[in-house]
């Protein structure tokens, strides 16, 4: 375990990109944390007055049509962005890999189910299905959770299925089984473990992917409403005013969105080269 | 070869049905897993107590689940989408008469993304260390970054606010047009057809932000995973042996390796399509394209809720649909998929 | 035998390649000459790394990128192949210099039927083969189904249609000859033809390409690692160690008066008919690190005979007997093998 941190260190600091990846997260995440205090202004104050101003000194990013601060709003939206792509990830990379280890480990009957779930969550556009869970379970930002953590179960699943199936016969969990673990504790304890680092891979590139799932459903208007800030909502309140040159309130948001996304993203590959330096692309 | 062929759609064919099984099912209940009074959703919001009753026998609401599926599937089956409460029309006409704005900027949108990252991919394997390389790498860093809709909203600003060379994101077509006769419904294909020349560049131009917004995204993965196969197969033995044989370059390069990199890029085509067929309701919403994606979402706003349904049944068909395509083609393509070794 | 100056059909001269690796440049090859005569069969022998496939690879310019020609030449019918244009060598490949290769099913496009591989490069050579382009079709699956009967393939008519998955490794390598061989070549080099296939096909395919060969006059050049394949097929042997060429001699003349202590060690670790296990003796430490510095002579490090010189003079090539060419300072005295 020391050996392996040792060498994730070492790697992240060889690498300068990751580096930088790691940097922007820390920052993110201290941004998520603490939004409201660092903000400037009230993010949902509004001030008729000071509507629609470009950027300036007193207003970095600029006001919105309701003279809302565009820099507090941003800044409070990432805490609400990133619960959001960290709860559906989390959800469904918990719930995921368990089904998707049992279904390797134990065969029959429970691989043919969750691979037959599988399978229908996958015979659906992912967007298009999460669309419809929203719509049909109602607007709320525990519903936008659930839906983007079912469309990402899949993957999950199919993941540690596969890297199950390999391990299953290994000698290490012989070993385990024969001093005494029963197959619960064999899969939990043993073969689960070493599954672990290419599924971290796949983790830090889906949580930039949910941030692009969840922020589109409240583009569309589906889950969380305005006024509550989240860069989806955002972008759609500036987009009818990018056709009048109103740039700054829709790039912000958008820019702030890109940003997680490609922070993730980065991560992701960068984890991928430590895992697995023969994959790197 | 051609008894393989009929074996392999044939086998295709049967393993694509439990996925539209699953579609008709999940969108089924889904439907009426909605909170609250579903009847009520599928009557609107401004209908009468009995209106609601009506719609409640209509659509065997107050029968049991297994019996309300069963007409579900004899309403499917006679092509019967219900009825749009905001205009008025059936689903099904409505989704028809505007399929077809969806599927042109869909396909445009795929023809350009395989026109850029093909070649790119292609480049950048044969040219390690070149700027076409180092383009590839950042285009597929980054591609996979940009949120579809805020792109939209970036083209739109800075090709047609600032530069003004695009025209407005109105629709498919300029008002001072009216649409061609419809033969395909594709509006360029039909003013071609109607043989009119200016009538198909507005119609074409209209259609270019929207395509690169959608493109876009997906040139990222294509590009990548054509780049690392097209590497792979180079440095594989058979092209070691074509080039010992003396074949040209070209030949190695297109009839050789160029063919055999191509089956995993068709596998990654199936993801291509999930994020296009979910992107159309984004970029249609950002461009004010009266595909069904917007119609979907009118509807959405409405809570009438028929056209969402009919929506999601549609692109989830399409789906199957092609991904049986795609099946099909990597089956034409490899033959070890084909017969049975 | 060769007379004096007859001009041999293929001459490597003092052929010198370095791979560039993570670790520093790897000198792969240093100072190789060999010449190869009109359709004489010549076995490259060596352990594995001894250079002998990068020989063959660097003589048709199919070294990978990381590869480097530094010196040498190697003239083929008046062009120097190192020095030529890609163009030159696309025309002499498979034209006039055919190669096939070890593991042959994966040697062989996966997704094409093996006939239209023939017919690739048929259609590629067409120009010089005198095929004119009425009927061009049928004459040349005519031909490729020809090539196939002469490789034995059996119902080579169906067969022109199988893709290489349903081939097994052996027809795989008839195939691969029947490539090579398609627009009948005066050299073919065959770098571990039966690597990759069972034992009993082995002799089979080594049967079939001597009689190709001398049906067609075409010179050979047989990579292996196995002395014994090389015994009874080359009329000269080329010994290999660590990227030199360490002796070279005609075949009888070579296992029953091998000079080089490598060589004599080589033979001597050679299961043969009649010897017991025991018998065997190993060649003593392995082959040197190419990625270190080392001594002119690459073998010093395993070698019991080493004298002072051998560890700074360069490496001589004497001539001990007709046609018999050694690298070292302190050969074996004219003996039998041990």
């Amino acid at each position: 375990m020391k050996a392996s941190l040792h060498h994730a260190r070492y790697v992240i600091t060889e690498n300068p990109v990751t580096l930088f990846a790691f940097g922007l997260l820390v920052l993110i995440v201290l941004v998520a944390l603490l939004g409201p205090w660092i903000a400037p202004y009230d993010p949902l104050t509004t001030n008729t007055v000071r509507k629609l101003e470009p950027p300036s000194r007193a207003h970095w990013f600029g006001t919105d049509q309701l003279g809302r601060d565009m820099l507090s709003r941003v800044l409070v939206a990432t805490r609400l962005d990133l619960i959001i792509a960290i709860g559906a990830v989390g959800l469904s990379f918990l719930v995921g890999t368990a089904a998707g280890a049992c279904a390797g480990f134990f065969g029959g009957w429970t691989d043919r189910i969750v691979s037959r779930l599988s399978d229908a969550i996958m015979a659906f556009p992912l967007f298009v299905l999460a669309m419809a869970i929203v719509a049909a379970l109602g607007n709320s930002i525990g519903n936008v959770i659930l839906a983007t953590a079912i469309i990402n179960l899949p993957f999950y699943a199919r993941m540690a299925r596969a890297e199950v199936n390999v391990r299953r016969e290994s000698g290490y969990v012989e070993a385990a089984r024969l001093s005494g673990n029963s197959a619960g504790r064999a899969l939990a304890f043993h073969v689960v473990p070493n599954a672990m680092p290419p599924m971290m891979v796949q983790v830090s590139l889906n949580l930039g992917w949910a941030m692009l799932n969840a922020a589109g459903l409240s583009f569309i208007g589906l889950g969380i409403r305005p006024p509550t800030p989240e860069w989806g909502i955002l972008v759609a309140e500036g987009a009818s005013f990018i056709l009048s040159g109103e740039w700054w309130i829709a790039l912000f948001p958008g820019l702030a969105l890109m940003v997680a996304v490609f922070c993730f993203n980065l991560l992701g590959d960068g984890l991928r080269d430590i895992i697995d330096p023969r994959r790197r692309t | 070869m051609r008894g393989s062929l009929f074996r392999l759609v044939g086998k295709r064919f049967a393993a694509a049905l439990p996925a539209l099984v699953a579609v008709v099912v999940v969108t089924f209940l889904l439907m009426r897993a909605m909170p609250g009074d579903p009847a009520a959703y599928f009557a609107g919001l401004s209908a009468t107590k009995e209106a609601i009753e009506e719609i409640r026998k209509k659509l065997g609401l107050d029968r049991s689940l297994p019996e309300q599926f069963v007409f579900y599937i004899r309403d499917l089956a006679r092509g019967d989408l219900g009825q749009s409460v905001t205009t008025g029309q059936p689903v099904t006409t409505e989704i028809a008469t505007r399929l077809p704005a969806s599927l042109e900027l869909t396909l445009f949108a795929l023809v350009l993304a395989l026109a850029v990252a093909l070649p790119l991919g292609v480049l950048a394997a044969t040219r390690p260390g070149s700027w076409v390389d180092h383009l590839s790498r950042v285009l597929t860093t980054t591609g996979v970054s940009l949120p579809t809709f805020f792109t939209g909203l970036l083209l739109i600003y800075v090709f047609y606010y600032l530069l003004g060379w695009a025209p407005a994101p109105l629709g498919r077509l300029d008002s001072v047009w009216s649409p061609p006769a419809r033969a395909t419904g594709f509006y360029v294909i039909d003013s071609l057809l109607a043989g009119d020349p200016a009538l198909a560049w507005a119609c074409a131009k209209q259609l270019v932000l929207p395509a690169i917004t959608m493109a876009l995204f997906v040139m990222a993965p294509i590009a990548r995973m054509t780049r690392a196969s097209m590497l792979g197969a180079l440095g594989s033995d058979f092209i070691r042996t074509a080039r010992a044989s003396g074949l040209t370059r070209a030949t190695v390069l297109y009839r050789y390796a160029f063919r055999n990199a191509m089956l995993p890029v068709v596998t990654t085509l199936g993801m291509v399509f999930s994020f296009m067929l979910g992107a159309n309701v984004l970029v249609e919403k950002v461009f004010a394209w009266p595909g069904i994606g917007s119609f979907a979402l009118d509807a959405l706003v409405a809570s009438d809720y028929a056209p969402v349904q009919g929506f999601v049944l549609t692109m989830a068909s399409i789906y199957v649909l092609l991904n049986l395509t795609i099946d099909i083609l990597y089956g034409l393509i490899d033959p070890r998929v084909r017969i049975e070794a | 035998m060769l007379e004096r100056g007859e001009i041999p059909l293929l001459s490597i001269d003092d052929l010198s390649v370095e791979f560039r690796t993570r670790d520093g440049i790897v000198k792969a090859l240093e100072g190789v000459t060999f010449n190869v005569r009109k359709g004489e069969t010549v076995g490259v022998v060596g352990e594995s790394g001894s250079g002998k496939s990068v020989t063959a690879l660097a003589v048709l310019g199919l070294l990978p990128a990381a590869a480097r020609v530094t010196t040498g030449t190697a003239v083929f019918g008046g062009l120097d192949l190192l020095h030529a244009t890609s163009r030159q060598l696309e025309e002499c490949r498979g034209r006039e210099v055919s190669m096939i290769f070890q593991n042959p099913r994966t040697a062989l496009n996966p997704i094409r039927t093996v006939g239209q591989q023939i017919v690739d490069v048929l259609e590629r050579h067409a120009n010089v083969l005198g095929v004119d382009a009425t009927g061009r079709g049928k004459h040349v699956r005519a031909r490729a189904v020809e090539l196939l009967a002469r490789v034995k393939i059996p119902d080579p008519e169906r067969r022109f249609g199988a893709y290489p998955f349903e081939l097994s490794g052996g027809m795989c390598q008839r195939v691969m000859i029947a490539l090579a061989l398609a627009c009948s070549p005066s050299l073919l080099i065959a770098d571990e033809p039966t690597t990759g296939i069972d034992v009993t096909t082995q002799a089979a395919i080594l049967d079939l390409l001597r009689e190709l060969g001398s049906r067609g006059n075409m010179a050979t050049v047989l990579i292996t690692h196995d002395l014994g394949v090389v015994a009874e097929r080359c009329d000269r042997i080329v010994v290999m160690h660590a990227g030199h060429v360490v002796e070279t001699a005609p075949a009888g003349e070579l296992f029953a008066r091998p000079r080089h202590p490598y060589t004599r060690r080589l033979i001597a670790s050679t299961p043969r008919p009649g010897a017991k296990l025991a018998d065997l003796m190993p060649i003593p430490g392995s082959v040197p690190d190419l990625r270190r510095t080392l001594p002119p002579c690459r073998y010093r490090s395993r070698c019991e005979r080493a004298l002072p010189e051998c560890d700074t003079a360069p490496l001589p090539r004497l001539e001990v007997a007709a046609l018999h060419r050694v690298a070292c300072h302190h050969p074996l005295e004219d003996a039998t093998a041990a």
